[in-house]
Formats: C-alpha cells, sequence, structure tokens
C-alpha cells in the first residue's frame, strides 16, 4: 500500500500553480504568457482528478471536469495564438508592452 | 517503489515547470513545458486514470504545444534571447507567488484529510456510457455544449487569423 495521501497531490499542483503565476507576472511574451496559464489550466486537472481519485472514487465527476477544462483549454489556446499571429502581422511584435493600442 | 516513483514524477514537473517560466530561451522554454505535461500524464497514470492520461497526451502534448511551437516559429527568431526581467518586477512576482504558495499551503495542512483509501479507477467503458446518457448524472448536455464550444472556437480562429484587405478596410 502506499504513503501518498491527498496532500501530495495537493501540494504538488499548488507548486506548479504559483510557477504559473510567477511565469504570468514576469513574463512579457504573448506566447510565454500563455504556456504560464496552461501550466495553471494543468494544476487544476491534478487537483480534479486527486479529488476524485480519493474522496469521490465511485462516482466520476472529477474525471469529467478535467476532459471539460482540457477540451476548453485547447479552444483557447487556438483563439489565442490565432490573435497572437493577427497582432504579429500588424505591430510585428507580440510583446505586451508594444501592444497598446487598446490604452485609453 | 509506487512512492518513490510520485516523487520522481513531481520533482520531473516542478523542475521543468520552474525551468520554463525562467529560461530565456523560448523556444527551450516551450520544450521544458512539453516536459512538464508529460510528467502530468505520468501523474494520470500513476493513478490509474489512464483514459485521462491518453487525453492528456493526445491533446496536450500533442496539440497544444505543437501549436505554440509552431506559433514560436512563425513570430520569433528561435535564438533569439528574450528580455532581462527588471528587478522590482521580479521580485513582486516572486514574492505574489511565494506567499500565495505558503497561504494555500497553510490551508492545505489545515485541511489533514486523514487516511484515505486509494480507489481501484473506472473503466473507459463506464466513462463512455457517463458521458453521453441523459438521465441521473449523465454529461449529455455538457458534452454537446462543448462540441458547440469546439466548433466556435475553430470558427474564430479562421475568422481571426484571415488575411483581411487593406484596401476594403
Amino acid at each position: 500500500m502506499t504513503e501518498i495521501g491527498l496532500n501530495h497531490f495537493l501540494i504538488l499542483s499548488t507548486g506548479l500553480f504559483f510557477l504559473g503565476v510567477y511565469g504570468f507576472l514576469t513574463r512579457r511574451n504573448l506566447i510565454t504568457i500563455l504556456m504560464s496559464i496552461e501550466l495553471m489550466l494543468n494544476s487544476v486537472n491534478i487537483n480534479f482528478i486527486a479529488f476524485n481519485k480519493y474522496l469521490w472514487p465511485d462516482q466520476m465527476d472529477g474525471l469529467f471536469f478535467t476532459l471539460f477544462i482540457i477540451a476548453t483549454a485547447a479552444a483557447e489556446a487556438a483563439v489565442a495564438i490565432a490573435i497572437i499571429i493577427h497582432l504579429y502581422r500588424r505591430f510585428f511584435s507580440i510583446d505586451v508592452t508594444d501592444a497598446g493600442e487598446l490604452r485609453h | 517503489m509506487k512512492d518513490f516513483i510520485f516523487y520522481l514524477i513531481a520533482v520531473f514537473i516542478l523542475l521543468n515547470g520552474f525551468l520554463s517560466v525562467t529560461t530565456r530561451k523560448i523556444f527551450r522554454s516551450a520544450i521544458y513545458l512539453l516536459f512538464a505535461l508529460i510528467g502530468i500524464a505520468g501523474i494520470y497514470f500513476w493513478m490509474e486514470y489512464e483514459f485521462i492520461a491518453a487525453v492528456q497526451v493526445a491533446v496536450y502534448v500533442g496539440g497544444i504545444v505543437v501549436l505554440i511551437i509552431f506559433s514560436i516559429f512563425l513570430t520569433q527568431q528561435s535564438g533569439k534571447e528574450l528580455p532581462v526581467v527588471n528587478r522590482t518586477g521580479n521580485i513582486t512576482a516572486g514574492i505574489a507567488a511565494l506567499s500565495g504558495f505558503l497561504f494555500t499551503l497553510i490551508q492545505i495542512y489545515r485541511f489533514n484529510p486523514g487516511n484515505l483509501v486509494f480507489s481501484a479507477s473506472p473503466s473507459v467503458e463506464a466513462i463512455g456510457e457517463q458521458l453521453l446518457s441523459t438521465g441521473d448524472s449523465g454529461y449529455a448536455l455538457p458534452f454537446e455544449i462543448i462540441s458547440t464550444l469546439l466548433l466556435a472556437a475553430m470558427i474564430a480562429c479562421i475568422v481571426i487569423a484571415m488575411k483581411t484587405n487593406p484596401k476594403k478596410a
């Protein structure tokens, strides 16, 4: 029998989530910001699966939430990258400090 | 042995995640992200949720990371280094992330779920039946909504990325 409990998973996903937060706050390039968001989404998925495995074992609701989060993340990444490429065509840069046209 | 494998995967994920948000070469950042996502698929395998692990590998590793790498090729010179983050921004972000991490850690230790049973995982057959069932706790409606969302996202991508004619605009 294994000694790994729910807490181990929660600590792992917390660490991953705040690595994503750190990247999100320090990066200035839109693609790397998107990568940080992917890290955060994945840490949430680990939480859902771990809770489903340990607390709610005969149901599958956490599993379905993870599936839907993965699908939504894929759609989000696709739209974000379309926007990034369009922005690059217009401004020849994908740095967030250069894309200030919407700034009032 | 199983515990040791869990720690190995956890360290692998956190190390690659850290390198992914700190490295200054954007292409390397994408590759470290790829390894972190493979490690997360490993965690799902460790928990015996093979179906989710397969979806993770197919969608994230095979889809999103490839998309990110393509967009890097389209928008960057891959050898170019990202600019250095200024010191105040770095320290502020570090403090914000670290304090949030410590706060959540305290909450986790206060939660203390006790001894939990590591249960058997559901079969792919059961997943498929509940996903398409319209009865109690069936997920047919969210399934249809997500398919509409994916269609909308696909159309949106085409519309956004379409080459606009400067004369008409």
